[in-house]
């Protein structure tokens, strides 16, 4: 059986400079591998160019999904086949509602798996979405407001786990989702990932600066990141070692 | 593998929605025009004789359109906005009817039956059931149906075709009648007296406040038709009432005229709003004039969607003469390829205390120009006014355009002014959030752009909103236009 993710002497450019030289990288279904590094490493623009965002141009090497290369599908159909990136910095867009939104991606969704079946109504999302608000401990109308318009740092990211919860992906990217939550969101930010995980085997690329999120999220592989490279791989030991010494050692 | 792109077509809303089955054939069905045959093309006084004749006028309103006619015949084009060159009046066909009923039926089973599927298909009886306190729907020419809540009929207000106001209220007519926009105004006003046809007479009587709106829908059928509705509307002291308009017309690659005229009194202490969604073809040169005089201590509130026509050049007016009169101006204006959108507001205060706020919204694409043509006044008289002007540029692409051109003449020095002009693209960091969800582009830029005007949006009732917002995507999903 293939690899659910594998990233095959990735090369990837911004504007022609060079940002990843040639990483290579296999996540299997219900792993968890972590990805550190110093800031300008190419953390970022991994997790962007596996969602295909347009300025990132792939220069050589190739992304394979189940066994298949994605370079050529469009953001919105990654994300159909079950591709999710959480960002680093969620966009905020005035005038749609955080409902509206999950709305139509949900149902863009359903319409691609199971294309027969009508729609989710309005009512029954609301009722769904409300559910897993609430083991988020958000608020009902925290969905009515515009799209991360106004929402703290904090809530933004607890607003892209809910994302996550709510498409229920079978590969999770997550840019620094842990960074700016106080140890309350952390947990239940990770308490609901995990939920999704053992429902879809969802395997998840973590990308994070803090040793902190791995004592709830417990990574089977970490990597180190340096200059567009995978410089290092190991296991959850590894994050210890880097807490403690830094990344100059390697 | 297969793409997703084949499958992830199916949409649909939930069946509430009395507008959501919109698309673009709704609007670009025609019924076969055969009743077209009998009228000619272009203007001259015979034609005006032979309209004042056909509606059985009296002589004053036949005197007035002789007198707008010559005010046409001397009156220049424009001297600003985009060109009407291209606008040959030899070419159009200022009267037609198709259905041959003096003010419309009262029960849409008497509408014949083609023109009654075309309301169908708009919406129209659907949105009466269910939402509206009372429906004209005028079929080229002429109104073809009108209802009026009886219990509102009972309490003196009148909803009805102005062709049947001017017979059956000949003094309240000819008391107000194109006193607000006189025909000298200018051009099209000129032309508009001359050749009025159909339109909606409303009467509100003092104190009296409707709940529920009341709607007109104008449609275009015919090839190189032009449209002349005219809509008085007279709101008596202490009353309330809510106004919306439709338009559509098909689109055939020939020019198409509408020059309607809407005016409007809104008396002392009185509410009144005027709503419309303008869609006409891309071939309809829209000229309209729209004005409003304002009294004591009133209110005035205009919500304007202005999505189809090649040429758009309308401006709203209120005129805030008593004092502490108010006025509200909301608009969205969409260009999409091949359409130029010329509009804005104007407001001149001239009683003390008068407050006005804009807020106008524009979005180009494909080539579409917008622009913001704002005339704000500030009159001696009109001590302590106060105007807030906010326009909102969104430029869908790099061949688009988006010009302001705000007027601002102020003769009083009380008076507190602001205007805010932003201008803003398409983000594509904006998109990808969107489009990392599984939402395709053309939708996720749908949503920014129904985004983008929900301020405006959010004040049209539920219905009409989600109208708007479904027009506005069938113009993203869409680049030819």
């Amino acid at each position: 059986m293939s690899a659910l993710l594998e990233l095959k002497n990735l090369h990837v450019a911004i504007n022609s400079k060079a940002v990843l030289k040639g990483v290579n990288l296999v996540i299997n279904e219900g792993e968890v591998h972590t990805l550190m590094g110093p800031n300008g490493s190419g953390k970022s623009t991994l997790s962007n160019t596996i969602m295909g965002h347009p300025k990132y141009r792939v220069t050589k090497g190739d992304i394979l999904y189940q066994g298949k290369s994605i370079l050529k599908m469009e953001p919105y159909q990654r994300a159909l086949i079950g591709i999710f990136l959480a960002f680093q910095y969620p966009k905020e867009i005035a005038g749609v509602t955080l409902e509206e939104f999950l709305l139509a991606a949900y149902r863009a969704k359903q319409a691609y798996n199971e294309p027969t079946k009508p729609p989710v109504l309005v009512f029954r999302f609301k009722k769904m979405l409300h559910e897993i608000m609430k083991e988020f401990k958000m608020p009902e109308d925290f969905s009515e407001r515009f799209l991360n318009q106004g929402f703290s740092g904090g809530e933004k990211k607890k607003a892209e786990a809910l994302q996550m919860a709510v498409l229920e992906p079978i590969l999770a990217v997550l840019d620094e989702t842990d960074s700016g939550l106080d140890v309350d969101a952390l947990k239940t930010i990770t308490v609901n990932i995990d939920k999704v995980m053992r429902k879809k085997n969802t395997g998840v690329l973590l990308v994070t600066h803090y040793q902190r999120i791995l004592k709830h999220l417990k990574p089977d592989f970490v990597h180190v990141m340096k200059d567009g490279r995978i410089i290092k791989s190991g296991g959850p030991k590894l994050a210890h070692e880097l807490e403690e010494k830094g990344y100059e050692q390697l | 593998m297969s793409t997703p792109q084949s499958k992830s077509k199916v949409q649909k809303k939930p069946p509430t929605n009395i507008f959501a089955g919109l698309n673009r054939d709704t609007f670009d069905y025609f019924d076969p025009s055969e009743y077209m045959k009998k009228f000619k093309k272009g203007i001259s006084s015979q034609l005006i004789a032979a309209i004042s004749k056909d509606k059985d006028e009296p002589e004053w309103m036949l005197h007035q359109r002789f007198k707008a006619y010559e005010y046409f015949t001397r009156i220049p084009m424009p001297d600003f906005g985009p060109g009407l060159e291209a606008l040959d009046f030899d070419e159009i066909c200022f009267f037609a009817k198709a259905a041959d009923k003096k003010g419309g039926y009262e029960n849409w089973e008497q509408v014949p039956a083609y023109i009654k599927n075309t309301f169908d298909r708009l919406g129209i009886p659907e949105a009466e059931k269910k939402v509206l306190a009372g429906v004209g729907a005028q079929y080229e020419s002429e109104v073809v149906y009108h209802s009026l809540e009886k219990e509102l009929a009972t309490q003196g207000v009148l909803f009805l075709d102005m062709d049947v106001a001017v017979h059956r209220h000949p003094e309240l007519v000819q008391k107000y009648f194109m006193k607000c926009v006189p025909a000298n105004d200018h051009k099209f006003a000129a032309l508009h007296g001359a050749v009025w046809s159909g339109g909606t007479f409303l009467y509100v009587p003092k104190g009296v406040k409707i709940e529920k709106p009341l709607q007109a829908y104008f449609r275009m059928n015919a090839m190189n038709m032009g449209q002349f509705e005219h809509t008085l509307i007279i709101i008596e002291e202490g009353a309330e009432a809510h106004y919306i308009e439709g338009c559509s017309a098909p689109k055939y690659g020939s020019n198409a005229l509408h020059a309607g005229c809407v005016e409007i009194f809104v008396g002392k202490s009185a509410k009144f709003r005027y709503s419309s969604v303008e869609n006409w073809s891309k071939d309809t040169y829209n000229l309209n004039t729209k004005r409003a005089i304002v009294e004591e201590s009133a209110t005035m509130e205009w919500v304007g969607g202005n999505m189809g026509s090649g040429v758009t050049m309308l401006y709203p007016c209120s005129i805030l003469k008593g004092r502490n009169a108010r006025a509200d101006h909301l608009g969205i204006a969409f260009a999409n390829s091949g359409q130029i959108q010329d509009t804005g507001a104007k407001i001149f205060h001239l009683g003390e205390n008068t407050s006005s706020r804009l807020t106008m919204k524009s979005i180009s694409k494909g080539g579409g120009r917008s622009i913001y043509r704002g005339d704000l006044r500030i009159a001696k008289s009109a001590k302590n006014a106060m105007s807030q002007v906010e326009c909102d540029a969104l430029i869908l692409d790099p061949v688009s355009i988006s010009d302001t051109y705000p007027n601002i003449k102020v003769d009083n020095n009380s008076a507190t002014i602001s205007h805010e002009a932003r201008v803003g693209r398409l983000n594509e960091e904006d998109i990808f959030y969107l489009t990392s969800r599984g939402i395709p582009q053309a939708q996720a830029e749908a949503m920014i752009v129904n985004g983008f005007i929900n301020p405006i949006v959010r004040e049209l009732p539920l219905e009409y909103a989600v109208e708007m917002n479904r027009l506005i995507e069938l113009e993203m999903e869409n680049s030819i236009g």
